[in-house]
């Protein structure tokens, strides 16, 4: 479990919850957490909470979030719920699929 | 239902089996245990049922639990869907005999952005499996996929990996497959299952929908070939082996009234033998009914159970019709051996017909079966079809060694030969009824076509509904051809009357006789006392002459003496 620093409430802005299902330490899950991260760092820093599920210890959890593709990242919050597939390496298409505009954006609005 | 064959013992190949009705007859066994199966076949052609019931008997009869991927239905869904078919996926769910999971994959929520593979769906099958120790796992419809992700090139690779790794599982898997246009299935799932595939087709012709089966490739295995009908109903799925297989019935020698003695008489005197087919067939009005009614309350008389199964009247007017006939059924109904299924042909379609009727044989386990008539079933399908699950019919309930009476109307512009089905050659005796047009009425005849491994009558005979139920009488053959009815009752009157007329010249010949006697005696008798009194006369003149020649003889010799006659002295 990796934690973001806990500001983002006190500054009324979205919190983004994020799960991202692996299966194990394959290179793809590894790549996927590394490509996830760095994308946070940049786009959400400080309001942001990714949690790490490995079905191999979990295998019941894949149900709940309708997982079947390894790996998949799943947006909790805001809601509504959405799902990325893969290593994450397109941070293009991870952005349109978090729906997830640059900081300064997600800040004026607030 | 548990079906062992020991056929399949012979082979290698272990058999896995499906508790469908039907299909593991035409498998010879079940489904290639521990590898997958691929069932395919249209929308709304029951792959899923297949698949379910599959999962159901498995867990229920063999003691196999079962994982149910759902990627179509929703768990409830599903449970709702098949509970009207008798089928608790909750309580199974509950014993642990059953895993249902559904997955869902909703195509817009998707972003796809690089490489993955679908370990999420081994996790969760592998852990359903675990859950439940499954031994049969089925996944309906995986094809689904093929519109959920979007690269065809991974969900291929991960496909086969699948495959194979349900194998290396040993779990005996039921894949089903949405049918392509020109495939078995749209993205060629056949390549990746290739060990067994069942295709299903609903087909419907003139309004009325048949659906059907057939084993398109069993490796390993021998199996049936054939389109084989299948239905759904109440109780699930059944498929009805066209030819069941084989023509390994019984055959019985023990004999069964037909309920009209004269008629047992015309076969040997003891009636059909038990477990044999029997059509009657005849124009309308011929009293084929009756004839059906009188072999029924025959059966239940002697304590047997009897099934009518009648397309043309409800039971009630049956009931009142037979009783005209002095044929009362009514003692019989209700649980004392008589049931009478009354059914309009055109209510559903062929296979579910013979499917009710199997199923009431099952229920009810008669020892005769009447059918009346076949030809309604005409109206709902082709003679072939007809034909063919006649057949069926016949063939199940010879196995159970029921004697079955079927009635068929035939026209009466038809030759007596022209059974409407065309079903004689499947039955075992044929009975032809027929009408006799003449002398301004017309009458009913009777006469057996064939009967298989008999003695039987070649004589054509009367048949007289009559207060007591249907009489046979013999034929006059008079100058003018048959003669029945009133033309028969008039010759036999004439026949009466020149009988008695013969008998009276013999009396009075007789008598005759005897007054020439009488008179001659009484001539005698004047002759005789004619003839005494001659006699008597003659007698008298005989004496009278006698006694003249005495007296003149003694004249004579007083004569003499007076004159003293010389030579008597001299001497």
């Amino acid at each position: 479990m990796k934690n973001s620093k806990p500001k983002a409430a006190e500054q009324g802005v979205d919190f983004w919850e994020l799960r991202l299902y692996v299966a194990g330490q394959t290179p793809k899950s590894l790549a996927a957490f590394a490509n996830l991260k760095k994308i946070c760092e940049e786009h959400l820093k400080g309001c942001y909470r990714i949690e790490i599920i490995d079905l191999l210890e979990n295998p019941t959890l894949a149900k709940g979030d309708q997982i079947l593709a390894i790996p998949t990242l799943v947006r909790k919050l805001p809601e509504p719920v959405r799902k990325i597939i893969g290593d994450l390496s397109n941070t293009e298409r991870v952005l349109v699929g978090l729906d997830l505009r640059p900081l300064e954006q997600v800040r004026r609005k607030a | 239902m548990a079906r062992k064959k020991g056929a399949a013992d012979r082979f290698e190949l272990q058999k896995c089996p499906t508790g469908i009705q039907g299909l593991d007859e035409i498998t010879l066994g079940g489904i290639p245990r521990g590898r997958p199966t691929l069932i395919t076949g249209g929308a709304g052609s029951g792959k899923t049922l297949i698949a379910l019931e599959f999962l159901v008997k498995g867990a229920t009869l063999y003691n196999e639990p079962g994982v149910f991927m759902a990627f179509e239905e929703t768990g409830e869904e599903l449970t709702t869907n098949v509970a009207s078919l008798g089928f608790d996926l909750d309580g199974l769910a509950k014993q642990k005999k059953l895993a249902i999971d559904y997955v869902y994959i909703e195509r817009s929520e998707i972003e796809e952005t690089g490489e993955y593979d679908l370990e999420g769906l081994f996790v969760r099958l592998g852990n359903a499996i675990d859950s439940v120790k499954a031994k049969r796992v089925v996944l309906d419809t995986i094809e689904v996929l093929f519109g959920s992700l979007p690269n065809e090139g991974i969900l291929r690779a991960e496909l086969r990996r699948l495959f194979r790794w349900l194998k290396k599982r040993g779990v005996t898997a039921l894949v089903t497959g949405e049918r392509g246009s020109t495939t078995l299935t749209r993205y060629g799932l056949e390549e990746y299952v290739a060990d067994c595939v069942v295709l299903l087709d609903h087909r419907v012709t003139d309004q009325i929908s048949t659906r059907r089966l057939r084993v398109v490739k069993y490796r390993g295995s021998y199996h049936g070939t054939n389109e084989y009908p299948f239905l759904i109903d109440k109780d699930g799925i059944s498929i009805l082996p066209i030819t069941s297989l084989g023509l390994t019935s019984d055959a019985p020698s023990k004999r069964v009234s037909t309920g009209i003695p004269r008629l047992d008489a015309m076969f040997g005197g003891k009636g059909f033998y038990k477990g044999s087919s029997v059509l009657v067939s005849g124009t309308a009005g011929t009293g084929k009914s009756t004839m059906s009614a009188q072999f029924v309350k025959s059966a239940c008389k002697r304590g047997e159970r009897a099934l009518y199964l009648a397309f043309e009247e409800s039971p009630k007017q049956i009931i009142r019709n037979m009783r005209s006939a002095g044929i009362d059924l009514e003692p019989y109904l209700h649980g004392k051996g008589l049931v009478i299924r009354s059914e309009r042909p055109t209510l559903f379609g062929l296979e579910m017909h013979l499917l009710q009727m199997t199923k009431l044989v099952e229920q009810v386990s008669p020892h005769v079966v009447v059918m009346d008539p076949i030809t309604n079933l005409i109206s709902i399908g082709f003679e072939a079809d007809v034909k063919s699950m006649l057949t069926r019919f016949v063939d199940f309930l010879k196995a159970k060694q029921v004697t079955s009476l079927f009635t068929s109307l035939t026209s009466p512009d038809g030759s007596l030969e022209q059974s409407a089905v065309g079903v004689s050659s499947l039955m075992d005796t044929w009975i032809v009824l027929k009408d006799i047009e003449g002398q301004g009425e017309r009458n009913r005849g009777l006469t057996i076509v064939k009967s298989r491994g008999m003695a039987h009558s070649n004589q054509f005979r009367e048949l007289r509904l009559t207060g007591n139920g249907i009489v046979l009488e013999d034929i006059y053959l008079g100058a003018s051809g048959a003669l029945t009815g009133a033309a028969r009752a008039a010759q036999i009157a004439e026949e009466e009357a020149a009988a008695l007329a013969r008998k009276e010249e013999i009396e009075r010949l007789g008598r005759h006789i005897e007054r020439k006697r009488g008179v001659l005696e009484s001539q005698l008798k004047v002759l005789r006392s004619e003839f005494e009194a001659e006699e008597e006369e003659i007698k008298r003149r005989m004496a009278e002459v006698e006694a003249r020649e005495q007296a003149a003889e003694e004249q004579r010799s007083q004569a003499a003496h007076m004159r003293k006659a010389d030579e008597e002295t001299g001497r």
